[in-house]
């Protein structure tokens, strides 16, 4: 299971995060979003070790999705060393998203 | 190679009340999903025409139902993959996913259902995520108080623009055509809106405006060839679906949009493949008639099934 991230556990949990990490942005609202919840948990197994993999609710954190210009969900954003590096809105298949943090991330 | 009775593709509503009743009837069903149950019903805020729900209910509510009546079926195993090819012929079909073993099926339901559309205008992708939208219930948030476009003339387009009048602070809305197509209730409530909702009739979107994120967009009046701009800072895309049918055989016969052609029994084509739901062509596209679909399906596989072992 990918655990949720907060606007005051961010910079700890993923700007100064040693491994790659994977921020899944939603709302409990957001179809498209409930969709991804299970792909997002799912990458969160397949690559423990490798990469860390969080969900932030847009809903109860406003700093953050602000910060990185978040207009749509689910927003998918990839961050190595603290830099985003790469982001995707709408729905991923697991086998695009797989594909994505093996060839942006892990690369 | 693992064999099936049946393939079902599609967690929609057409493929779990197919596999659903193949479950019922004993049939050994895999039944495969690239995301998750519901399909567009999670891209839907509130059903108010499903029987049994009289108070209407959220679209993720009833897609999370539908998931709980799939737990624990006899004979169902489940995969979340994409198909990306069937060949064969009935009663040995030879199917292969993105991920995970190719299986042998003896009857394949397609139940993949339909994708939105995009406009087909310049910098759509690159704005997609920052004001180019397919989601008004994902997004509209983000545009509280704001200006907005809406794109289209059918149900979607109208129901959307309802949806985002409680949220934003001025919709355009915008069709290619003299009328909208889009159920008369919603016209009907479109009309009581006027001061928040002003229609573009026989207008095309031409183009797309701002660096990093939408600040206007361009239309053009069919009629007089007059282009006016419009500043906004979303625009909500709903011009229609189109179907997903890629990894089928080719041979397989298709309405001119792509949509596949059955008769009444949901038989294709091409004997046991079966097709139903959005992705079929037909004129009625809904929860209700997706989930009639699939239990059609699932009964003419059935007997096709019984037939095969005869």
């Amino acid at each position: 299971m990918a655990e949720q991230v907060t606007d005051s556990t961010f910079e700890t949990a993923v700007v100064k995060s040693q491994l790659p990490v994977l921020v899944d942005f939603w709302a409990p609202w957001c179809g498209p979003c409930r969709a991804m919840g299970p792909i997002i948990d799912k990458v969160a197994e397949q690559f423990q070790g490798k990469i860390a993999v969080y969900k932030m609710n847009v809903d109860e954190n406003l700093m953050t999705p602000a910060k990185f210009n978040i207009k749509a969900i689910p927003t998918l954003i990839l961050f190595k060393n603290g830099q985003a590096i790469d982001e995707h809105t709408g729905a991923l298949s697991l086998d695009d998203l797989v594909d994505k943090i093996n060839t942006k991330a892990l690369a | 190679m693992k064999t099936y009775d049946s393939l079902v593709i599609g967690e929609g509503p057409a493929g779990v009340t197919a596999a659903l009743y193949l479950c019922r009837s004993g049939c050994s069903v895999l039944l495969v999903e690239q995301m998750t149950t519901g399909g567009q019903i999670l891209q839907t805020s509130d059903l108010d025409n499903y029987p049994g729900y009289p108070h209407g209910i959220k679209g993720y509510e009833l897609a999370d139902l539908f998931a709980a009546h799939l737990e624990g079926l006899a004979n169902l195993e489940r995969l979340t993959a994409s198909v990306t090819q069937v060949t064969g012929v009935a009663g040995d079909f030879t199917v292969n996913f993105s991920q995970g073993d190719p299986i042998k099926a003896r009857t394949v339901l397609v139940c993949t259902g339909a994708k939105h559309r995009q406009l087909g205008v310049q910098r759509e992708q690159e704005l997609t995520g920052h004001g180019v939208s397919y989601c008004a219930l994902c997004d509209g948030n983000f545009f509280r108080n704001k200006d907005v476009a809406v794109v289209g003339g059918g149900n979607a387009a109208l129901e959307e623009s309802l949806y985002l009048a409680n949220i934003v602070s001025k919709i355009h809305l915008i069709h290619r055509r003299d009328a909208f197509r889009g159920r008369k209730v919603y016209q009907d409530r479109l009309l009581s809106q006027t001061d928040k909702i002003q229609t573009h009739l026989s207008c095309v979107v031409e183009a797309l405006h701002g660096s990093k994120d939408l600040e206007g967009i361009t239309i053009k009046n069919l009629n007089t060839n007059a282009t006016e701009e419009i500043a906004c800072e979303a625009i909500f895309i709903y011009v229609g679906f189109e179907p997903i049918t890629t990894f089928l055989p080719e041979t397989l016969k298709k309405d001119p949009a792509g949509f596949i052609i059955t008769d009444t029994e949901m038989n294709s084509s091409i004997p046991g493949i079966f097709a139903a739901g959005d992705i079929r062509s037909k004129s009625c596209r809904q929860v209700i008639t997706a989930a009639g679909d699939g239990a059609t399906a699932a009964q003419a596989a059935f007997v096709f099934l019984e037939q095969l072992h005869a």
